[in-house]
């Protein structure tokens, strides 16, 4: 449970840190008076969704850090364990998922300078790659199932399938945000909008490609 | 979703949303079914919520005739025993408490309480709702499969769970798996709502530390929530797999009469560790908004500002990070490295002290106050005395070499019963008393009111105090029948009886509760917008009930905290949050 | 109270009344039925008192404590759970182990909470008495005190403290066994209990779970282990202890989690599949005593029962003379109830065989 327990500490220190900006100290019953006194602790300028991406990814890390805890505590607790051969699809998967993840960057470039067509060719790009890379992963289950390598056989194949399935699913739901924002790119929509859509997708993007660099190391590690 | 724009200079919510913009009900269908008003949505998950909290009283009754009268008046075996405490628990701990403290007070008051005109996110709040309702069908349609539901207890500890000499390993399991994964993600959909309302839909002038406890409560107990469910999430999930494919997450080498199975190496202390990362913390989402209703309801009705106010919301969240770091106070007999158990018994009765003080605030807001015995705070008091009860048992419990005799005996049963069963229900109850003059313009029938409180209150700790000694003698839960055991006197056989005819008692006055909830939607005394005169934001609304929007055309501004009662020099005896300051306060606003 | 709510009362105190009797003539013992008869007594008089109260109000005459009754039921609620505790028959059976440590630590939690439990009561009491709603009368506006928060917070570390430390100490020595224990295993299975102690070579021999036969190796000794060929094997009857020797219980299951618990002894732990767990106690008289199992393990779980008997030293030396080890119980075919005939024949290494009693 060490990785979790991170996780929550990382998050604690998160927590403590805005709420050392709330004025917890001061006593409210001797603030009586127009907002405008306190500024800076009514709720802010950042849009509701992005702090809902923040929240939600918190909540995403703490699933896969759950997971993990799990992959390390079920390897060391018993002597069954077998690692398995990586496939080495994995590594190009993996510079795929990278590209897609530029690709959204480039988009964010793009959205900000308003330069509409490079903007949908970033964002066809990012979306294709990351479609590719889930090709990629189901080549490399694939891949495992010919050598041999089945789900019941041993908890390591079981962890690995669990873990890019998980994986490859949440980079699905990204994939339906990202083709509300594709579909908003054809409309004419207010520039601020866009803005936020892209950011949005991008920021999860990279996200996904942490936590697939983090399970890759899993992977190696054990 | 809530498409609005930012406006960052006035330091207002996103949330906010001009009234114009808002979506508008247009059909019967969409203003009462697939309604995204916060209220609406808040009121299904409330009906849900009880309607399946009934199903698990109506399940507590069965269990109370077998163990109180096994053998004249028990109609279950002991297969549906299991099945029923199974349900039992897991509808009353999950279903009912989780989704009615958070779902549906969350969803209600969160909005109004903040001066926001709606959540965050109304379309994921709606979505939010169904999801919470097709995981509750679920859960229902394993009573009619083959094997009917899960007994494998509500802990669900592998290996037994998922075995033949359990009953409902077929699909009862699979179905309960299945619907809690469901539940979870339809609870995230919410949870973020709430978050990030509180976050970010404040009305002006609404900062964190004027925000009443009821809001500090739900908000930390959704972040919680948001971040403990995913435990619950893997541990189902890797279940299911052990389970369906063959997998070994949680299965070691087994011989299950006399018959090998094909299972390796798996860890069932893997399962306890990810169940109770959930469950621990689950104590507190439920604790939490309860303690944050308890502090307004006392407060209200004692005329008295909440006592200690700060130390109120910091405990809350002291109790909240530390509620991470006790979970395997439930596994000190469980075999786990014995040394884990002076970590956790410290830890455990570190967290005792905030709540403690949590207490000892409540108690000190009543003195000196003026104390009026409405039926909210009847419920209120009722709350401290269970909830203070459950609290001081929690210290046997919590502190490891204590439990060892104890753990998994009728102690443990009746300790948790205390403080996160009745404690918390006497506080929805009261909730629903105070805020339903809110919700239907009318005030329910008092007198009414009054009798269910007394039955309830008195009822459940003539239930549960007793427990407390079955499980020093020994009785272990979850059993059927106590059977001959050597070293109990037989008079406990009728202690259980006794124990039965107060959950009967207390049972059927829930039926005087519902009669009320409806009665009074037709014929209760019209209640005002303010009938309580108390100070929070959802008091001030133009319309009560309050209108789609909550505050017409103009949004309140907050001027002051939420406990401005009785203050020196006042008009009146409480002074809403929305009040400006006036030449006659003597206190001026701060720099 | 108006009269809607006092018909209710009544009716719901009537009902409990009734309860009370149907159990009081059900009683098996006296404290019962007395107990039942006086809440019977009890309803009747306050039946009795509420019909006198409308005609008192019918009457105009004032009610005798207005809206009083909140103070005296928290009050009612302390001193009857205190009495409860005090004078009920229902506490735990006398010791049969070293553990008292345990009954010390949890009397004096007892005590620590249990003056808690009642002071907050009687504050609660008190504050309903005095500063229940009077005309004209204001609260006070008093946000906080930081000095009073402070002295309560301490005060209650120092109470934890107290609690915490005793028995953080007496779980010390709960998980640290002293060195001249003998080992003896219990194994779990659904839904019954067997056991094994270490031969002449006074060590267990190894196991292995594929090697377990329902019929002849139900605990899967390692056949090819020769320190698993003079175990004692003790399949489903009584465990037998002698008396005054510390003793390591090893547990370990074949199927699910179960738990073994004898309420005498005051000690449980978990059996896991797939591991070996443990506890050690020294028991500290003779008797017969019921294991239950604390942990769900199926349908079976309330009636997995066991016995454990604790012997004087002659009696212990006979029942174990009269045991079977793992090899003298033959080939793993032979179902073990057709050979229990053999019993007494069976122990092939060690001394003179004892007859069964
Ligand atoms: C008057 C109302 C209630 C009665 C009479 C009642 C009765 C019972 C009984 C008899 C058991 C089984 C004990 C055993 O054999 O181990 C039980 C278990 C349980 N109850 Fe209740 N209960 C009530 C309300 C609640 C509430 C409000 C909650 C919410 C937290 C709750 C949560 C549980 C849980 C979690 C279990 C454990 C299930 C298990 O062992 O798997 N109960 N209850
Ligand atoms: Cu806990
Ligand atoms: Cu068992």
């Amino acid at each position: 449970m060490t990785i979790i327990l991170l996780l929550v500490a990382t998050l604690a220190t998160i927590a403590l840190w805005w709420l050392s900006h709330q004025r917890l100290m001061e006593k409210p019953w001797l603030e009586t008076g127009p907002a405008e006194a306190f500024r800076g602790v009514t709720a802010g300028g950042m849009p509701a969704e992005k702090i809902a991406l923040g929240v939600f990814l918190a909540v995403v890390s703490s699933l896969f850090a759950l997971f993990a805890s799990a992959y390390s505590m079920r390897m060391h607790m018993a002597s069954d364990w077998r690692s398995l051969p990586l496939p080495w699809l994995l590594w190009p998967n993996t510079i795929v998922l990278f590209l897609s993840s530029l690709a959204m960057g480039w988009a964010q470039i793009a959205v900000r300078r308003g330069d509409a067509a490079s903007l949908r060719k970033a964002l066809l790009a990012g979306g294709a790659s990351a479609f590719l890379f889930l090709v990629g992963q189901l080549m490399a289950w694939q891949q495992l199932a010919e050598g041999g390598f089945y789900l019941a056989a041993n908890p390591a194949n079981a962890f690995f399938y669990l873990l890019t399935a998980l994986h490859g699913l949440h980079l699905l739901g990204g994939l339906v945000a990202w083709g509300r924002t594709i579909v908003r790119t054809g409309r004419s929509t207010a520039a601020r909008w866009m803005t936020l859509s892209v950011d949005l997708c991008a920021l999860y993007w990279h996200f996904m490609l942490l936590v697939w660099l983090a399970i890759l190391a899993l992977l190696l590690h054990g | 979703m809530g498409e609005a724009t930012a406006k960052p200079l006035d330091g207002r919510g996103h949330a906010e949303v001009p009234e114009d913009d808002l979506y508008h009900a247009t059909s019967w269908w969409t203003k009462y079914v697939f309604s995204q008003d916060a209220k609406v949505i808040a009121l299904q998950y409330s009906a849900t919520a009880l309607a399946a909290g009934f199903v698990a009283l109506v399940l507590s009754w069965l269990m109370r005739l077998q163990l109180g009268f096994p053998d004249s008046l028990s109609i279950i075996d002991q297969n549906q025993y299991y099945q029923v405490i199974t349900m039992h628990g897991m509808i009353m701990v999950v279903y009912l408490l989780t989704a009615l403290l958070l779902g549906g007070f969350g969803n209600y008051l969160i909005p109004l309480m903040v001066g926001a005109r709606d959540m965050a996110f109304p379309y994921l709040n709606m979505l939010s709702y169904w999801t919470y309702l097709l995981a509750v069908l679920v859960l229902m349609s394993s009573f009619f499969v083959p094997g009917g539901p899960t007994g494998a207890g509500w802990t669900l500890y592998p290996p037994q769970a998922i075995l033949s000499g359990t009953p409902g390993r077929d699909a009862g399991i699979v179905l309960m798996l299945v619907s809690l994964i469901i539940f979870i993600i339809g609870f995230t959909m919410g949870g973020l709502n709430y978050v990030v309302t509180v976050l970010q839909g404040r009305a002006r002038g609404m900062t964190m530390m004027r925000l009443p406890l009821t809001v500090w409560g739900i908000f930390t107990a959704s972040v919680m929530a948001l971040l403990a469910f995913p435990a619950l999430f893997v541990g189902a999930v890797m279940l299911l797999f052990d389970r369906l494919l063959g997998t070994s997450f949680f299965m070691p080498a087994i011989v299950e009469m006399g018959q090998p199975l094909g299972y390796s190496g798996g860890s069932p202390i893997l399962f306890q560790h990810m169940f109770w990362f959930f469950g621990h913390p689950e104590v507190y989402i439920v604790a939490l908004p309860a303690f944050g209703i308890v502090s307004d309801l006392i407060s209200t009705h004692a005329r008295r500002n909440i006592f200690g106010y700060r130390m109120m919301v910091w405990a809350i969240v002291i109790i909240g990070f530390l509620s991470f770091a006790v979970w395997a106070h439930h596994m000190y007999v469980s075999g786990m490295h014995p040394y884990f158990g002076f970590f956790f018994a410290t830890t455990t009765l570190i967290i005792a002290v905030p709540t403690a003080l949590k207490v000892y605030n409540w108690v000190l807001t009543l003195w000196r106050g003026d104390i009026h015995l409405t039926v909210p705070m009847l419920f209120a008091l009722g709350f401290i005395v269970t909830f203070v009860n459950g609290g001081l048992t929690g210290l046997f419990l919590g502190n490891a070499v204590l439990d060892v005799p104890l753990s998994d005996t009728m102690f443990v049963v009746a300790h948790f019963h205390m403080v996160m069963g009745v404690a918390p229900i006497l506080v929805i109850f009261g909730a629903i008393y105070h805020w339903y003059p809110k919700a239907t313009g009318r005030m329910m029938h008092e007198a009414m009111g009054k009798f269910h409180f007394w039955v309830t209150f008195i009822g459940s700790y003539a239930i549960f105090f007793p427990l407390h000694y079955l499980g020093l003698m020994g009785v272990p839960r979850r059993y059927h029948a106590m059977g001959e055991m050597s070293d109990i006197p037989l008079s406990t056989g009728e202690l259980n009886a006794l124990v039965s005819v107060a959950a009967f008692i207390v049972g059927f006055a829930q039926l005087v509760f519902v009669f009320n909830l409806i009665w009074s939607l037709r014929h209760g005394a019209a209640a005002g917008g303010n009938p309580w005169r108390a100070t929070t934001l959802e008091w001030q609304t133009p319309e009560t009930p309050p209108g789609h929007g909550n505050w017409g055309r103009e949004l309140p501004v907050v001027y002051r905290w939420a406990y401005d009662y009785s203050v020196p020099g006042a008009m009146q005896d409480f002074l809403p949050q929305n009040q400006p300051p006036s030449a006659q306060a003597t206190r001026s606003a701060a720099p | 109270m108006n009269n809607d709510a006092r018909w209710m009362t009544g009716i719901g105190v009537a009902l409990f009344g009734l309860a009370a009797l149907f159990i009081a003539s059900r009683a098996a013992d006296a404290t019962f039925m007395w107990t039942g008869l006086a809440c019977a007594f009890v309803s009747v008089a306050t039946i009795f008192n509420l019909i006198r109260i409308s005609f008192d109000e019918a009457e105009g005459k004032p009610p005798p404590w207005p809206g009083q009754a909140v103070p005296y039921a928290l009050l009612a609620i302390a001193f009857c759970s205190v009495l409860f505790h005090v004078l009920s028959p229902w506490w735990w059976a006398p010791i049969a182990s070293n553990w008292h440590y345990i009954d010390s630590a949890i009397n004096l939690t007892f005590w620590i909470t249990g003056i808690v439990f009642v002071a907050v009561m009687i504050f609660m009491a008190y504050c309903l008495f005095r500063f229940r709603h009077r005309e004209g009368h204001r609260a006070e506006y008093e946000p906080e005190s930081t000095r009073l928060e402070l002295v309560l917070a301490v005060a209650t570390s120092v109470g934890v403290a107290t609690m915490l430390a005793p028995g953080l100490m007496v779980w010390n020595q709960f998980i640290t066994s002293p060195s001249d224990t003998v080992e003896v295993e219990a194994v779990g299975q659904q839904w019954s209990w067997n056991f094994r102690l270490a031969g002449q070579d006074g060590r267990l021999g190894t196991t292995d779970i594929r090697a377990v036969q329902p019929v002849g190796n139900p605990l899967g000794i390692s056949p090819a282990d020769r320190h698993g060929q003079d175990d004692i094997v003790v399949e489903a009857e009584d465990l037998h202890l002698p008396v005054g020797k510390p003793v390591k219980l090893l547990l370990r299951s074949i199927d699910v989690l179960h738990s073994f618990y004898v309420p005498e002894f005051r000690t449980k732990m978990d059996l896991v599949p797939g591991m070996v767990t443990q506890f050690w106690f020294t028991p500290t008289r003779t008797g017969r005593f019921q294991i239950l199992c604390a942990e769900l393990c199926g349908v079976g779980h309330a009636i997995m029962r066991g016995w454990v008997v604790i012997d004087d030293e002659p009696a212990y030396q006979a029942w174990l003379g009269a045991q079977r080890t793992f090899a003298s119980r033959g080939s793993p075919n032979i179902a073990s109830s057709e050979s229990v005939a053999a019993a007494g024949h069976g122990r092939t290494e060690k001394g003179p065989v004892h007859p069964a009693h």
